[in-house]
């Protein structure tokens, strides 16, 4: 990039910055303000049913949410949804992303209706196993024994929690993974079927490799979406019987408790797991973020 | 492939039929719940706690109860949605539109900080954000108005839009802008006599993702919003639920909820080949 700047490159670079004002400007105010907003709140005693005796408070918040058995409760909770959550989306998207490339029958049909999970509405498809599991009117409500209601259980909500998080997300991961089955040398395939590798060693020394990218792709998706993870749980259970995630307790902490101080605390927390999530993935991986290095490689 | 098959059922022998049971499978897989809500929303009040998959007497009146009688429940917020993701998609694909341009054809020092800031709002975990911007917005006034819930969507829509349309314009030819800037075009005279005509069905994706994706929304609008002037029907399905006034609302709620799934079944149907090129595009590549 040492060439001298031209009037044609500088009319480019003018161009090229006044198509990107007003993105970044709209991710910048609704984005990165407010978390420096919480940042500065977060820092504050601020009850909304005491007004009054808002002042700064240093740290204070800190040490309350993290000395408070609630909040691990909600972090473990999180935590044992991704786990579990990411590890079977990873699994049933290869089954389907496998269906979606290869199936010789209705291909475009398995394409379709797996767009449904995708797209609809993640509270509409939570009221969908809400009734599905509640004692008077579900179909499955029988299924943890007779005469119980799964969803008033800690254990059995968590598992109808992750239920629900599963099905919508692994279609979208299965699309991920397609992406990198197309990546798939197809020829190599060949050539180790004719050295006589059996199938699961073509899928282990050929296919799996070759889709790394795309599966780190996936594993960064599917864990942030399980760790983002709200709508579900905000209908089945409203957190009740610690079964809150994270994103559950900020919110009943804003709306029920009315303590913006705690809830902004919260809300960094969160915000800088994220990042440490995203960090974490990107080392252990070894994905490239999409950017690095000229782009979409 | 044959290699010493063991006496397995013809079924499994036959790899058409194979296929087709497992396509059997994905199919309930991702229809039942949709299936199941439908069920539920044309059940007679009789029948709606008989836990039974299938109906086994049929009433439209929950659908007829959601559109008349208690319109200001479901109508409103209804109408709302489809205002405030409207407006939304298209400004998010416009202003989307313009960045993806500059950010897969222009050269400029920028450029890996867009695509840094709009990678970073993707991975953004929206809860930390939404006790600032429900602080912010009551003090400026926004609280529960549509441009208080369109300004988020826009925001945390953009990265979609935007590697969308970059992905979109990274494969249209490289030399269309050359031909027109060899007749002493500026780079924006360029933009508008070459690309522009030409934006049109990335455009489209972009907007049917982006609208799948405002549809989506929950957490924004339970919690910028508290009245009726601005919630969403999604928002509506949860106070619904707890509204005293219906004994049993699983029926009228299941019955909102479908109609909530009409636009993206619609969507799904009419544009998968785009959706699926559209994702994978834009999350893969980009």
């Amino acid at each position: 990039m040492s060439e001298p700047v031209t009037p044609a490159a500088k009319a480019e670079r003018k161009l090229a910055l006044l198509l990107c004002a007003p993105a970044l400007l709209v991710m910048i105010a609704v984005a990165a303000w407010p978390i420096i907003h919480a940042v500065v709140l977060s820092l504050q005693r601020y009850d909304l049913r005491f007004p009054g005796e808002r002042e700064f408070v240093g740290l204070g918040n800190y040490a309350a949410v993290l000395s408070n058995g609630f909040w691990w409760t909600a972090v473990g909770v999180t935590v044992v949804i991704i786990g579990v959550s990411v590890a079977l989306e990873l699994m049933l998207g290869l089954v389907l992303a496998l269906m979606m490339h290869r199936s010789l029958v209705g291909r475009g049909v398995v394409r379709t209706v797996l767009l449904i999970p995708y797209g609809i509405v993640t509270v509409v498809a939570a009221y969908s196993w809400l009734f599905a599991w509640s004692a008077d009117t579900g179909y499955l409500s029988r299924l943890f024994g007779p005469e119980t209601a799964p969803l008033s259980e800690w254990g059995p909500s968590l598992v109808i929690i992750i239920i629900a998080e599963v099905w919508k997300a692994a279609p979208f991961v299965a699309l991920l993974l397609m992406g990198g089955l197309a990546l798939v040398p197809a020829d190599m395939l060949q050539m180790a079927a004719m050295d006589g590798a059996t199938r699961w060693q073509r899928f282990s020394w050929v296919t799996l490799p070759a889709m790394k990218p795309a599966i780190g792709v996936a594993c960064v998706f599917s864990t942030l979406n399980a760790f983002r993870i709200f709508d579900t749980i905000f209908v089945l259970t409203r957190g009740a019987n610690d079964t809150g995630s994270v994103a559950v307790l900020t919110y009943n902490n804003l709306f029920r408790g009315l303590n913006l101080g705690i809830a902004s605390t919260m809300s960094v927390l969160i915000f800088l797991a994220a990042a440490l999530i995203v960090l974490v993935l990107l080392k252990v991986l070894g994905v490239a973020a999409p950017g690095d290095e000229d782009r979409g490689r | 492939m044959a290699v010493r098959m063991t006496p397995l059922t013809r079924a499994a022998r036959s790899p058409r039929l194979r296929w087709t049971l497992a396509d059997i499978v994905v199919v309930a897989y991702a229809l039942a719940p949709v299936a199941w809500l439908v069920s539920l929303s044309v059940k007679t009040p009789a029948t709606v706690s008989d836990r039974n998959f299938l109906p086994r007497q049929f009433t439209w009146d929950n659908y007829a109860r959601i559109f008349t009688a208690d319109s200001a429940e479901f109508l409103r917020p209804l109408l709302n949605s489809i205002g405030i993701v409207v407006i939304s998609t298209a400004v998010a694909v416009v202003i989307g539109a313009m960045a993806g341009y500059a950010v897969a054809r222009l050269e400029f020092p920028g450029r890996r900080a867009v695509i840094g800031v709009s990678l970073l709002i993707a991975m953004f975990p929206q809860a930390s954000v939404i006790s600032p911007l429900f602080e912010i917005e009551r003090t400026i006034g926004l609280f529960d108005t549509w441009p208080g819930l369109v300004l988020p969507y826009v925001a945390f829509a953009l990265p979609l839009a935007i590697y969308t349309m970059a992905a979109f314009f990274r494969q249209l030819p490289g030399d269309l802008e050359k031909a027109a800037r060899m007749d002493g075009a500026t780079p924006g005279q360029a933009l508008r006599k070459a690309i522009v005509p030409l934006a049109a069905p990335g455009m489209l994706t972009a907007a049917i993702l982006v609208f799948i994706f405002c549809w989506n929304d929950f957490l924004f609008a339970i919690s910028l919003t508290s009245t009726e002037s601005a919630r969403t029907a999604s928002a509506a399905l949860a106070f619904f639920a707890g509204s005293a006034r219906f004994e049993e609302p699983a029926g009228m709620l299941s019955a909102a909820a479908v109609v909530i799934t009409v636009p993206i079944v619609v969507f799904v149907l009419c544009f998968q080949r785009r959706i699926v090129a559209g994702l994978t595009s834009g999350a893969v590549k980009g």
